[in-house]
């Protein structure tokens, strides 16, 4: 940082064309696909039916806008995002507050407590499909035998929940890998002496340790939602979508307009739509990360 | 003194109680690998048995196997090398010679990343198969690259942006050129940096499903397609599946084991210190 008070100008139009061969790949990136679906989604453009291509105007978006499908697929991605966020951010924290007491074999904890989120989504999915809830020869199903309970159907009884768990299960350690080292730098000094004060562990906790872990926990949340208003894999893998509508998130029926129906346009309405609830949150997390930043002036 | 020994236990109880939890989804799935197929579906769950390496061998010799693995080995590298080849220069131009700008620049490549992936599915499918990159390994490393990029240049910022930079002007008074002083003195400065950043966006890429799952299905599929292809055929092949799959995770879970401190300091965006 210091480096750049001495910078002179010919120095300056050096350091552009460094910038330029990655700023011109991002911008391209964004612009180009960008454009094409917004001229997409304004035609009636279907891959099974070539040639035929003719202006359609906001036919696509009404006929999205005016079906189930897109409301519920709202409301699944929506859903997901914040049922995993919440069990992400809440079992993140306290895992990272029970690895940071000491004890013997802490550190052989830790590695496996954050080894889930190594593991490629696809693999993920699949153990917790077939090895654990499956109804017939999973884990889940013969406890719940063994315990005189009746199997649960988890993929068709309550897929998204099952999709949930299994996502949930995938990123809290996203979140205690984070949250760990941010709670291990906090200030013993000041701990202790509130300690001496008389404070009980939920008043430290309270006061001391949460706004501590306020801005790694945002820095959580905005890599996640990233990750989150995407998610794919593990929906294609276990339930398909299904049954019905039930576990379709956007991601999912823009996947299946596209790859399935070959419908461009109504994919790319789709996906622009997709855009804009993406944008509406980033708004707000980039104003958290920005903050960050502010030491950079 | 009694009080404070049963704290540690009951406190070594509840956490190793949390990571035998969390993972024994992996475990168990380790463990599945080793079993012939009849005793991978059996109920009760067996949890003693003859160990058998027939899965291993039976996957080793699929040559589909190998090809997939070998996909995923030059995807991940090959994105890996040509976003670190792309992101270098522009971390370090940001992070020894920052303007006023520099500062939206970084954040407008970070929402470059809040483009849904599926926002574009549609006209990357169509530009791939008009530029014949569709099922094609080069393909992928293209998409995969430019989508881990604002994480690599993040990641070298920081790590960049923590060398003083009076190391780099003492080298510019040897005469240096910019190029000299970037090879020679900040990149072996930075090597575990870059190391870690190298490693994150390796897995990162090994685990992309998305775009490797709509655009190669035949021969540029990575093991991520391969094991998805699993996902129909129920309770046939576990055994097998659990051999593929622990072969799969195994060197990228070594990989982020290894590199999850380093990687945690450039991946919190400042959060982390």
């Amino acid at each position: 940082m210091s480096g750049g008070l001495t910078a002179k100008p010919a120095r300056h139009l050096h350091t552009s064309s460094l910038l330029a061969p990655s700023v011109a790949a991002l911008f391209l990136w964004m612009v180009v696909p960008l454009a094409m679906t917004l001229w997409f989604s304004a035609e009636h453009y279907n891959l099974l039916n070539p040639g035929k291509t003719t202006f359609a105007g906001g036919q696509n978006y009404r006929d999205l806008l005016t079906h189930r499908a897109l409301w519920v697929a709202m409301y699944n991605t929506l859903f997901l995002v914040g049922m995993v966020l919440a069990i992400t951010l809440i079992l993140g924290t306290l895992f990272s507050l029970l690895l940071e007491q000491d004890f013997p074999g802490r550190n052989i904890c830790r590695l496996l407590v954050i080894a889930p989120f190594f593991v490629m989504p696809t693999v993920s999915a699949l153990i917790w499909k077939n090895m654990l809830m499956n109804p017939v020869f999973g884990l889940f199903a013969w406890v719940a035998h063994s315990l005189g309970f009746s199997p649960i159907e988890f993929f068709s009884r309550m897929p998204l929940l099952s999709i949930v768990v299994i996502i949930g299960w995938e990123w809290t350690p996203f979140a205690v890998l984070i949250l760990l080292p941010a709670l291990h730098s906090l200030n013993r000094e000041q701990m202790e002496a509130a300690r001496l004060d008389g404070a009980g562990p939920i008043a430290l906790f309270r006061h001391i340790e949460l706004p501590h872990l306020l801005r790694p926990m945002a820095v959580v949340a905005m890599i996640e939602m990233i990750f989150f208003l995407s998610l794919f894999a593990e929906i294609y893998v276990t339930t398909g979508g299904g049954p019905g509508l039930a576990s379709t998130n956007l991601a999912y029926l823009i996947f299946r307009d596209a790859m399935l129906a070959w419908d461009v346009g109504r994919a790319s309405a789709g996906g622009v739509i997709a855009i804009v609830l993406a944008n509406i949150v980033a708004l707000f997390l980039m104003r958290v990360v920005g903050r960050n930043l502010e030491d950079l002036g | 003194m009694k009080s404070s020994t049963q704290k540690r236990w009951g406190l070594a109880i509840a956490g190793w109680a949390v990571a035998l939890g969390m993972f024994f989804p992996i475990w168990w799935m380790f463990l599945c690998s080793f079993k012939t197929e009849i005793t991978a579906v059996a109920t009760p769950p067996a949890l003693f048995f003859h160990p058998t390496l027939e899965n291993y061998i039976a996957v080793l010799e699929r040559a589909d196997y190998v090809a997939f693995a070998r996909n995923s080995i030059v995807v991940s590298l090959g994105s890996t090398l040509l976003a670190l080849v792309l992101a270098i220069p522009a971390a370090y131009s940001m992070a020894f010679f920052p303007t006023r700008r520099t500062r939206d620049m970084l954040l407008w490549m970070l929402s470059t990343k809040m483009l849904p992936t599926v926002g574009v599915l549609v006209p990357i499918y169509l530009l791939w198969r008009d530029l014949g990159l569709l099922d094609t390994v080069f393909g992928l490393i293209l998409i995969d690259s430019i989508s881990v990029l604002p994480i690599v240049v993040w990641m070298l910022f920081s790590f960049f942006r923590e060398v003083p930079g009076v190391i780099l002007e003492a080298s510019r008074m040897d005469g240096a050129t910019q190029t000299e002083e970037l090879i020679h003195v900040l990149l072996p400065l930075c090597a575990p940096g870059i190391a870690a950043t190298a490693l994150l966006s390796i897995i990162l890429c090994w685990n992309e499903a998305f775009w490797s799952l709509n655009l190669a299905t035949v021969k540029a599929a990575t093991l991520t397609a391969f094991t998805a292809s699993f996902s129909s055929p129920e309770g046939l092949f576990w055994a097998k599946l659990s051999a593929a799959s622990t072969l799969s995770i195994a060197p990228i879970l070594i990989f982020g084991w290894m590199s999850q401190r380093q990687m945690v300091r450039g991946l919190s965006f400042g959060a982390v210190k």
